[in-house]
Order: C-alpha cells, then structure tokens, then sequence
C-alpha cells in the first residue's frame, strides 16, 4: 500500500518532465522520422514519397560536403579541446596564489555568447587588419587570409572551439579535485615523479570525465550552427566552411524542404549515436570507475 | 611547493592567460578607437585617443533607420526571456532530479536511462517538428518557444541534481518522515537547501543557454522588435552593410560584460558545485 502510494508521488514529481519528455521530443523524434519519408513543407500537405529522401541524400554532393565539413571540424575540435582543456585543468588545480583570477581569464572565453565570439574572430582574423595577422607579420611570416582562403577558413572554426573549452576544462578541473590525496601520497612513498603520478593516478582517476567530455564534445561539434553561420553565411569561401546544421537549417527554413531537413536531422542523429556508441566501445578498457 | 616549480606553474598560467586574453584585449582596443584608427596596419594597439563616446555610439546605433533603440529593445528581451528560462529550469530540474535521485516509483530507472540517452538527440532532429507544434499553438513570432520548454526540464540538469540529491544522507528525509513530514516539505525544506550549490551550477549553465541562445531566436522571432541581443548583434553586422568595426565591438562588449561580472563573483561556487555533483 505504501509503495503504491510513493509510487504515485514519484511520477508526480516527474511530471514536467513526462510532458516535456513526450511533446518535445518523442512526438517530435516520432514525428520527423515519419516526415522524413515524405516531401513534407509548410506550404503543402505532405505526401508519402518512401525512401526519396534518403536517396536524394546520397547524391546530394552539397550535403555530402557540409558532412565532410563537419566531420573534419569535429575531428580537429574535440582532440585538441580535450588535451588543452586537461592540460589547463592540471594547471588550474595547483596550489598557487591568485588562482581565481587565473581561472577566470581561462574560463571567459566560454562565457562569450557565439555570435560575440563570431564577431570578435572576424575582426581577430581579419587578413589586413587583424591583430593575429598583425602580430605574425612582426615576426616576419607572410600570413594568409584565413577567411577567405577555403583551405584555411575552416580552421578558424576548429581555434575559435579550442579557445572556447573552458567547459570540459572546469569539470576536468572538478573531476581532478575529487581525486583522493591518499593515491598521491601512496605514489609518492613509491617513489613516483610529477609525470608518473600524472600518467597513472590522475588520468586513470580523470578517466569517466574525459570519455564524458569526449561524448558531449563530440555530440557538440556535429552540431556546430551559430558561430559558422554568423561568420560565413553561406559557407563561404567555396563552401568550405557550410556545416551540416547550416545546410539542415536551409533546408527547413530557407528552401521549405523539411522532409528533407528531417531526414538529414535524422542522419545527423545516426551518426552522433554511433560515435558515441563507438567511444563507449574503445574506452571499455581504459576507462577506470571506483567501485563504490 | 617547491619555489621552482611555483615559479613554472605561474609562467604557464600567464602564458595560457595571455593566449586566451589577447582577442579580449584587441576587442577593448577597438571599442575605444576612432574609426579611422581601426584600418590602420600595422595596427595599434592604444589609440591616439579613448573614445568612450563608442559605447553611447554603439547603443544608439540603427536607432533611426529603425525608429526605436535596437541595443535596449534588445537587451530587454534578452533579459525577460532568460529570467523565465532561469527560472523555470531551476524549478522544473529540481523537482525531476528529485524524483529520479530521491523517490521510488515504478518505470523510475528505465525511464531514467531513457532521459540520458535522449541527451544524445541533436537539436536539429527535433526542430522542424517542435516548429510546427509551436506555429501550431500560434506561438511563433512570440517569446512562449525560448522559454516555456525551460520548465518541463532539460535531461542534463535533471542528471546533474539527480547525482546530487544522492549524495545527501537518507536518514534527513527518514527523519523528517518520522515527525510527519509530507514528501513535498522534505524536498522543500530538508533537501532543497542543502542542495544549493548544485541549483547555482544548473541556474548558471540555464543562464548561459538562453542568453547565448542563436539558433532558438533565429527560427522563432520575426519582428526586428523582439529579437535579443545574439540575433541583434548579428543584424548589425550583415544588415546595415557592415557597422564599423570600433562600434561592433563596442556592442560586444556591452553584451558580454554582465556575464564576466555575475561568473567572477560565483566562480568559486560554481566549481565547488560541479565538483560535489561528481560528474561521471
């Protein structure tokens, strides 16, 4: 009787969340999967066109681009995050003074909303006036336009991401002050230097926040949207820079195709599942938990 | 620590500081310069003059084209919208973790890994439906789609206070129950206030969500009227045909320093609230 009775206070307390559970995003994951079959528009009723869709995607040569886009953004994003976020984490944590304003500047780059963040690297980029350029001319390089060089435009993505990873880099920060000083002071007795005690206390100790921040990354980086889309309407130069969000987004709202976007959304949703499934598989035997 | 090593320790700490502030410094630098010292190169880092006349100039900027002040139209829609995300994510987070970390109830874990997995659905898959649903209920060109959905919660905040609520001793609520307590007073008064610095971490992350929000503005407002600071600052800069860099700069700035002041003041509890809710 008594468990009847939590029982029914316990979905009540969820209760939010069973409706925002189940009208933002089952109807809607149901609803853009079955749109995703059909040539579904604002303007028209939506007509059942079986797997078109999914065909047309595999000619799509603009699609394929913004995916290979995206894939190698996220590529150069998330590795590179990751190192730095743990190497500034590790950094952060020791005990010197002044540290709050140290962890201040590291983290405001993150706290920068990405239009901001756009603009600010517009300017920082700029190949006549920016200061990057600026100050690699002083040292007597012969620096190119990064924005407007297709070879080059995407890697400004990739540092504005870097320069952004104060996230993981404060829960890398917290991960690392849960880490038992007893394990130190046991390595230490064993004769353990810094790196060792890096190497096989904290990182082994690190490691289910690493594969979390690699998963949110990852998660993250597929969807990139504002800041590409502020710096390079249009993926300019030559596409280069057009990311599988934008083409999604132009898709829906711009060209009114949305079973397409929906199928796209859907392929997007595919493919964060399996690298995530695919980072679960590889960490299995790196990835220490503490039994507790 | 050896003195050495401390000595290392600050080096690389003013080495990353550096490499990390040098855009800020080049955005202060250009908010305060007239506009012919923008184009110059080599470029200058300490104008010839402090123009403060910038910032006024920023925020009236457009005003006439437009016939209202975009920078305060603006500002001010971004704070109604985020204030009511903040809000109710705080509440409607509290109350979900608090039924997954704290209550039993039949479905509870099945339902649980259900809400994780769902953090691995892309916003693009379930934008175009969540479109219709909200042109539907008429609420499109309205502020009701940026932040309604902030109080029917959001999975990662409901993990994160779940793993939070777990922490704190079982013998509080029991004891509580004994002198007849309801569950809804022991949430209230008993787990809620221990469980602060964790409400801080999901108020700020909620706080950073809706005032950096683009793509939400982007696909929901249509009048130049409603529209918040992330998509305003974007107009001024494609829209008028390229706004001059020192005034573009300028407003950036505007928009991001109330944001350094509320984190420089709450740093520290909001790394003691991550570590404590034991991300993992």
């Amino acid at each position: 009787m008594k468990q009847r009775r939590e029982g029914w206070v316990g979905w009540l307390f969820a209760a939010p969340w069973v409706v925002g559970f189940t009208l933002l995003m089952l109807y809607p994951l149901v609803s853009s999967l079955v749109a995703s079959f059909t040539n579904y528009s604002i303007l028209r009723q939506p007509k059942f066109i079986g797997v078109d869709n999914y065909v047309e995607l595999s000619k799509d040569t603009v699609f394929h681009q913004s995916l290979a886009n995206t894939l190698l953004y996220a590529l150069g994003a998330v590795p590179l995050g990751t190192v730095l976020a743990i190497a500034l984490a590790l950094l952060l944590n020791a005990k010197v003074k002044g540290m709050p304003v140290y962890r201040t500047l590291l983290f405001l780059p993150t706290l920068v909303p990405m239009v901001a963040q756009a603009t600010l690297f517009l300017w920082v980029f700029n190949g006549d006036y920016g200061i990057l350029n600026a100050l690699l001319r002083k040292i007597g390089m012969n620096p190119p336009n990064w924005l407007g060089e297709p070879m080059w435009a995407k890697w400004t993505l990739v540092a504005i991401a870097v320069w952004g990873c104060g996230n993981a880099m404060v829960i890398y920060l917290a991960g690392l002050q849960n880490v038992p000083p007893t394990l130190y002071e046991a390595a230490e007795l064993d004769g353990a230097k810094a790196w060792a005690k890096t190497r096989h206390v904290t990182l082994p100790m690190l490691s289910p926040v690493i594969l979390f921040n690699v998963v949110m990354g990852i998660i993250g980086s597929i969807q990139v949207f504002a800041v590409p889309q502020v710096m390079f309407p249009g993926g300019a130069p030559a596409r280069s820079t057009y990311m599988f969000a934008m083409y999604l987004y132009d898709n829906a709202f711009q060209f009114q195709r949305m079973g397409y976007a929906s199928a796209m959304g859907w392929i997007m949703f595919l493919i964060i599942l399996g690298l995530t499934l695919v980072s679960l598989r590889l960490s299995d035997r790196h990835v220490h938990y503490e039994t507790s | 620590m050896r003195p050495a090593k401390t000595f290392w320790t600050h080096a690389a700490l003013v080495l990353a500081a550096l490499v990390f502030g040098i855009p800020f410094l080049w955005m202060l630098s250009t908010a305060v310069k007239p506009i012919g010292e923008t184009l110059s190169n080599p470029p200058k880092w300490i104008p010839s003059q402090v123009l403060w006349s910038n910032f006024p100039d920023a925020i009236m900027y457009g005003s006439k084209q437009a016939g209202f002040i975009p920078f305060v139209v603006y500002l001010r829609n971004t704070v109604i919208i985020t204030a009511l995300a903040v809000a109710g994510s705080v509440v409607s987070n509290a109350v979900v973790g608090y039924a997954f970390g704290r209550l039993k109830w039949p479905g509870r874990d099945l339902f649980f890994g259900v809400t994780l997995a769902t953090m691995m659905v892309p916003f693009p898959v379930t934008m175009v439906p969540t479109f219709s649903l909200f042109k539907w209920l008429g609420w499109v060109g309205t502020f009701k789609p940026l932040w309604v959905p902030a109080y029917l919660g959001s999975a990662f905040s409901i993990f994160l206070l779940r793993q939070f609520f777990r922490t704190i001793p079982n013998e509080l609520s029991e004891a509580a129950k004994i002198d007849g307590a309801s569950e809804w007073v022991i949430f209230t008064d008993v787990v809620l206030p221990l469980a602060r610095p964790a409400l801080a971490v999901v108020a700020l992350f909620s706080f950073m969500g809706a005032w950096n929000d683009f793509l939400g503005p982007l696909i929901y407002l249509v009048d130049q009227r409603t529209f918040t600071l992330s998509l305003g600052l974007q107009a001024y800069q494609t829209q008028h045909g390229g706004t001059p860099w020192n005034l573009l700069m300028a407003a950036s700035l505007l928009v991001i320093a109330p944001i350094i002041l509320v984190f420089f003041f709450a740093q520290k509890a909001f790394i003691q609230g991550i570590a404590t809710t034991g991300i993992k």
